[in-house]
């Protein structure tokens, strides 16, 4: 279980995150949702530690993971898709693959794990030679998935996954990762489609401006008045 | 299955590189075996052919090793004649035999360096025959793994407070570097031990490998032999850590660095040993080089070097081993040998042909370059290697039938 208390980072001086408070029960997809800026980001690069935290407690199984170098908590079981999908574009799909599983050891686990990654993504393996940065936005979306699962995590946070994608391509990445939760993956997803997102997650966070404002299970949000005005596109009256 | 196929590749490898080697050997000596008087003016010890392919052995090194830092992990750096010139003077210094040291150093009256690692097997082995031959192989390989880890060791030093720097700054930064290394390597109050703004020599070169009888005529030919040996096994090392998760690595920094390490690579530690490991190879080739004009002089490795260098790699395609090393002996020979002839002036049935003076090889050679960055960017190869052409010509093959 990942537990974050009172969670305070800044950049410079502007202040990004002023006492997050949330957690992400094992086995369960979490979703944080909120406008631009509201700080989603931040508190994902801070929880790999690509952000240093000002104040406050990241728990990731009852370890601290504030203050520990960014492979350790990789190592730790903890994998990031990040925003944009960032593939590396010169690297073939497979190398791309094997990136992900560069902090691990196992060989003949690799090679399992790749072909668990090929099932849930056939298109990867028909593309596996090919250079990612050729692959449609929707394939180069999967490889990010597919690379983060590489270092086979117990939790798997992605940014942003229908970023820029197609309606119908980003029901296929929502419907995989229901498909690798259900596979014992625990998910903490940050999305801008808040009806997608709502919809899958069993638990949601609403995030403005640094602080958590409203949290329950995604179907009460759903119903909630204040978040179908704000992020659901739906007006009063 | 996959790892079936790449040690299948490996073994192809490995016996081109042995037909390669095999094949130099051969054209090397074939005068010996020719009678006297048919032998073509190209395959004569003496002919600009074997110049160029020295040359060209030696500055493959130089470009690949080049070639691991800017092409493969993104770090343009610009230090490559300065490591060059750490790794002849290393390899000089401790190749000049004790005897000669006394004439080398006049200036300085004598060596400050007493030693030479050939004169030390020599003392087990003998210096005659035989045991010679082994101190001299044993010497040269010591005295040039050394010039290695010197150029290896300046590299992780500088490369602490350089390597946080990124793009022009870095290239700015090891550009100085080389510069101030050069100028190190002058200064009269180091004489004793690089002989100041004097050339060291009388250190074994290229042609200490000919085996000769006792009243001097040769036997076998190696000159040609061993900065190809040396540089098939250098460059087979790199191409090794290039196929590796390091060299995988590598590549992540170079397309994203925040991606990279967000899988969880570590930045600093692999940037600094792709700095390293490019380092100490082209220590290595700065010795070979060192063997080749057979001195050491702190004044050949300007920036210039480095430009030519840097244009092989460009020309050969940034990210591409085999590209390196085909336009290493494409430039060479361009340069050395088959361009020659616009450097002499020229007169056909009585006129003087237009432009052709010295320099003019120099114009030629500018515009060869703007023309490569204006429509050839990728350069000969891209970031394909030699073994994917004929992948892929027999896969067409393959779909044609």
């Amino acid at each position: 279980m990942l537990k974050i208390e009172n969670l305070h980072v800044a950049y410079g001086g502007i202040q990004a995150l002023r006492g997050v408070c949330l957690e992400v029960p094992d086995g369960k997809i979490v979703t944080l949702i909120g406008a631009n800026g509201a700080g989603k980001s931040t508190t994902l690069r801070t929880i790999t530690g690509l952000v240093k935290a000002q104040s406050g407690s990241i728990q990731w199984d009852g370890e601290q993971l504030l203050g520990k170098s960014i492979d350790r908590i990789i190592s730790s079981g903890i994998a990031m898709s990040p925003e944009g999908r960032r593939v590396f574009p010169d690297m073939t799909v497979l190398e791309n693959l094997k990136i992900g599983a560069y902090l691990r050891k196992d060989r003949g686990e690799i090679e399992k794990d790749i072909k668990w990654v090929y099932e849930l993504f056939p298109r990867l393996e028909e593309r596996s030679w090919q250079l990612a940065g050729t692959l449609s936005g929707g394939e180069q979306q999967m490889l990010a998935v597919g690379r983060a699962l590489m270092s086979r995590p117990k939790l798997m946070m992605l940014d942003e996954p229908s970023l820029g994608l197609a309606p119908l391509v980003v029901q296929d990445i929502f419907s995989i990762i229901t498909q690798i939760n259900r596979q014992g993956v625990t998910i903490l997803l940050i999305e801008q489609n808040a009806n997608m997102a709502l919809k899958i997650a069993h638990l949601a966070y609403v995030l403005e401006t640094g602080n958590i404002t409203l949290s329950g299970t995604g179907a009460e949000l759903l119903a909630n008045e204040k978040v179908r005005e704000a992020y659901l596109g739906k007006h009063k009256g | 299955m996959i790892q079936k196929k790449s040690k299948k590749g490996a073994v192809t490898a490995l016996i081109a590189c042995l037909v390669l080697l095999a094949a130099v050997i051969l054209l090397e000596n074939i005068s010996l075996f020719l009678p006297a008087g048919s032998v073509p003016n190209v395959l004569k010890p003496t002919s600009q052919l074997f110049a160029v392919l020295k040359k060209g052995a030696v500055y493959s090194l130089a470009a690949v090793s080049m070639n691991l830092l800017n092409g493969f992990t993104g770090l343009f750096s610009l230090g490559q004649a300065g490591f060059m010139l750490l790794g002849a003077y290393t390899y000089a210094i401790l190749s000049v035999p004790v005897a000669d040291r006394a004439a080398v150093y006049y200036l300085y009256g004598g060596s400050a360096v007493n030693f030479s690692f050939q004169d030390m097997f020599g003392s087990l082995f003998g210096a005659e025959g035989l045991g010679g031959a082994v101190s001299l192989g044993l010497g040269v390989a010591i005295s040039m793994v050394l010039a290695g880890c010197v150029a290896a060791a300046f590299a992780y030093l500088i490369g602490l407070p350089v390597l946080r720097l990124k793009s022009d700054y870095l290239a700015i930064a090891t550009l100085g570097f080389a510069e101030i290394i050069k100028a190190v390597f002058q200064w009269q109050a180091l004489g004793p031990v690089t002989n100041g703004a004097n050339m060291i020599k009388s250190f074994p070169t290229f042609s200490s490998f000919n085996i000769t009888r006792a009243d001097g005529t040769v036997l076998l030919r190696l000159s040609t032999f061993f900065p190809f040996l040396v540089s098939t096994i250098c460059i087979a090392i790199i191409c090794l850590l290039i196929n590796s998760t390091y060299g995988r690595a590598f590549k992540a920094i170079r397309e994203d660095e925040t991606a990279a390490e967000a899988m969880g690579i570590n930045l600093a530690k692999h940037k600094m040993l792709s700095f390293c490991t490019s380092a100490f190879f082209a220590g290595v080739s700065g010795a070979m080089f060192a063997m080749f004009v057979t001195n050491a002089q702190a004044k050949v490795y300007t920036t210039t070097m480095t430009y030519e260098i840097l244009l092989i790699v460009v020309i050969g395609g940034i990210g591409s081993v085999s590209g390196s090393v085909m336009a290493t002996f494409l430039y060479v020979a361009c340069s050395e040998w088959w361009l020659r002839f616009l450097d002499n002036e020229t007169f056909l049935g009585g006129i003087q042909v237009p432009f052709l003076r010295a320099g003019f090889r120099m114009v030629v050679f500018s515009v060869v370059i703007m023309i490569v960055v204006l429509f050839f960017r990728r350069g000969l190869m891209g970031s394909r290697e030699l073994p994917d052409l004929l992948k892929k010509r027999s896969r067409k093959e393959a779909a044609g039938s």
